[in-house]
């Protein structure tokens, strides 16, 4: 863990979702509205929390990030380069033929991926057997895992909630994404998921809601989860909104995978500027 | 070799990885529910922490199939080596997608080790009888496919799975199945395993249709057939230089599986002769149908796939 401010980390957000944007915008393609819901608690992993070593990706004790909802890997790939993984000229090269940086994160292409993601539902279970792994081998780094409520629709989110209680994984922090919004509506309209929370908790999870975009109460949460070893795996049930950061793409379903224009580009630049406190 | 007993596959690979999960920490086994039957069952005695306060090999996630694999590919990414067990038909198709997207897409050393191959679940009826998960699993890139024929080379190739990097698929049979080779035998994954030699037919076996191919062998040679037999118990990477020696050296082929004729061992020797443009292959196999509660034998037989269809066959193609 390092020393970094609260406002500090608020800044960082804010320049992150200024590299997802412009990176989407060079590729004329990604999903914005979900990199920009998930950045700040991302951010918040990846410049305060996690114990890693850009220089060694693979590093046997490093902490872990999982994508379960892969198509928000802009937001992931924004943070690596910044942190050293890779050069950030990188970042333009995004879904372009060659590219380390897929479409949906590749571990094999892109150092600093733990592994790859892309179809929904199932990087919770790859989570939780990093977690498990870890109870094994007596290591104690943690395991981060982005799922998104839409994705909460698989089967799958629910086998390994199942996993991550028995085997008392509380060293498996999942941030539950909960947007309301998924490709074709809501996600009350599209399948209304109830609440996720309450979900969690009745599969014998420690859950804690936060607003999303609360860098101080990100902190304190995760702080909390530290703290406790209680043997329950971390759900951090997150309010957030899809496009965050962005007043047009704010709550729209439509940028869920939609590259800006020109214009808009530099529209989200000149709003996100002015966010830098 | 009709003197010693039948024994299933599934227990060779049972004996063999508890043998190998003692020698080495970091191989697992991931059970769903069905261990017992997959016989992982002395493996989680000696090496589950449920047991024993300083092991901690063996992990069951209950009925969750897809999860298996999941689990399975993040235990890989932290060096471990695990086997997933279950069913044939649940390991390929159930988890199809998970094996491509976690496990293959992202090359992971997790093996899929399956009992109930082919029609050898034969009582329970179609939808345990896995007929296509071996066809399904050759088209995703970085996977082995490979099915032993006995017991002796099921642990042979348990072990070679075991020592060989990346995504494996092991199938084995539920039923007893006779036994072909002696402990001595040797195993090489991707390498054809040549029974014995001939010129007037190659017979191209795998699983428990290697002793077929065998019996049909001999019922030809008293009828002055020659036959070359081949175990292929790998089907992917496919031992092409084996099948190309087959079509050049005698040109007239007969593939044997338990396995949909599409798709399967008989659809990948058809590829390597179709592309070299000459000899002729003819596939015994189950007939792109499902099957039915019945005698394992009794299946096989409503398939044709038999002794006497393979010499039936043999004999049609010297004409």
């Amino acid at each position: 863990m390092r020393e970094v401010s609260v406002k500090e980390l608020k800044n960082t957000a804010t320049q992150m979702r200024m590299k997802v944007v412009d990176m989407i915008y060079k590729a004329q393609s990604g999903h914005p509205g979900g990199s920009l819901s998930a950045a700040d608690f991302v951010t918040a992993c990846y410049f305060k929390y996690m114990n890693i070593d850009p220089k060694n990706p693979r590093w046997e004790d490093r902490d872990r990030m999982v994508l379960s909802k892969g198509h928000v890997c802009p937001i992931q790939y924004a943070c690596l380069a910044t942190l050293g993984y890779f050069p950030e000229s990188e970042l333009d090269t995004l879904r372009k033929e060659g590219s380390m940086l897929q479409g949906h994160p590749s571990m094999n292409k892109c150092p600093g991926i733990d592994i790859s993601t892309g179809s929904l539902g199932q990087g919770l279970a790859c989570a939780a057997g990093m977690a498990l792994a870890g109870k094994m081998d007596k290591k104690d780094y943690k395991v981060f895992c982005v799922v998104g409520d839409g994705e909460s629709q698989e089967g799958e989110i629910w086998e390994a909630a199942n996993t991550a209680h028995k085997y008392e994984l509380d060293n498996l922090i999942v941030f539950v994404d909960f947007n309301n919004l998924q490709i074709d509506g809501t996600c009350d309209q599209v399948m209304p998921n109830g609440d996720l929370g309450e979900k969690f908790k009745s599969f014998g999870w420690e859950v804690m809601e936060i607003d999303g975009h609360d860098m101080e109460e990100i902190c304190a949460t995760l702080d909390k989860c530290y703290a406790s070893k209680n043997g329950k795996p971390k759900c951090i049930y997150a309010h957030t909104i899809k496009g965050k950061g962005v007043s047009y793409m704010e709550n729209s379903c439509a940028w869920h995978g939609v590259a800006p224009n020109k214009e808009e580009r530099d529209q989200a630049m000149e709003e996100l500027t002015a966010q830098l406190v | 070799m009709s003197e010693l007993k039948k024994i299933a596959t599934r227990d060779g690979f049972g004996e063999e990885i508890l043998k190998l999960g003692l020698e080495n920490p970091e191989i697992l086994i991931v059970d769903a529910d069905i261990g017992k039957s997959c016989k992982t069952g002395a493996f989680r005695k000696e090496l589950s922490a449920e047991y024993h306060d300083d092991k901690n090999q063996y992990v069951n996630v209950g009925i969750a199939e897809q999860n298996a694999a999941g689990v399975a590919a993040g235990l890989a990414t932290c060096g471990k080596i695990p086997f997933v067990v279950t069913y044939a038909v649940f390991g390929s198709l159930r988890m199809c997608e998970m094996i491509r997207q976690q496990i293959c897409y992202p090359n992971l050393n997790v093996k899929i080790a399956c009992s109930h191959g082919g029609v050898t679940p034969a009582n329970d009826g179609a939808s345990h009888q896995a007929i296509e998960d071996m066809g399904v699993l050759r088209t995703i890139p970085n996977m082995t496919v490979v099915m032993p024929a006995d017991y002796n080379s099921a642990k042979k190739l348990t072990k070679a799975a075991a020592e060989t990097y990346g995504p494996m698929y092991l199938r084995f049979t539920r039923d007893a199945v006779p036994q072909i080779y002696d402990e001595n035998v040797e195993f090489v994954i991707g390498k054809a395993h040549q029974i014995q030699d001939g010129k007037d037919v190659a017979i191209i076996a795998n699983g428990d249709t290697v002793r077929l191919a065998v019996e049909a062998a001999k019922v030809l040679e008293e009828k002055g057939i020659s036959a070359r037999v081949l175990d292929m118990h790998t089907i992917k990477p496919l031992d092409v230089e084996a099948v190309t020696a087959c079509v050049n050296d005698i040109g007239k082929i007969i593939t044997v599986e338990d396995h949909n004729i599409l798709n399967g061992l008989g659809s990948a020797v058809c590829e390597v002769a179709a592309e070299l443009g000459k000899g002729i292959v003819k596939r015994i196999g189950i007939q792109d149908q499902f099957g039915q509660s019945a005698p394992y034998e009794r299946l096989l037989e409503i398939n044709g796939v038999t002794v006497e269809e393979i010499v039936k066959t043999a004999e049609e193609m010297q004409k």
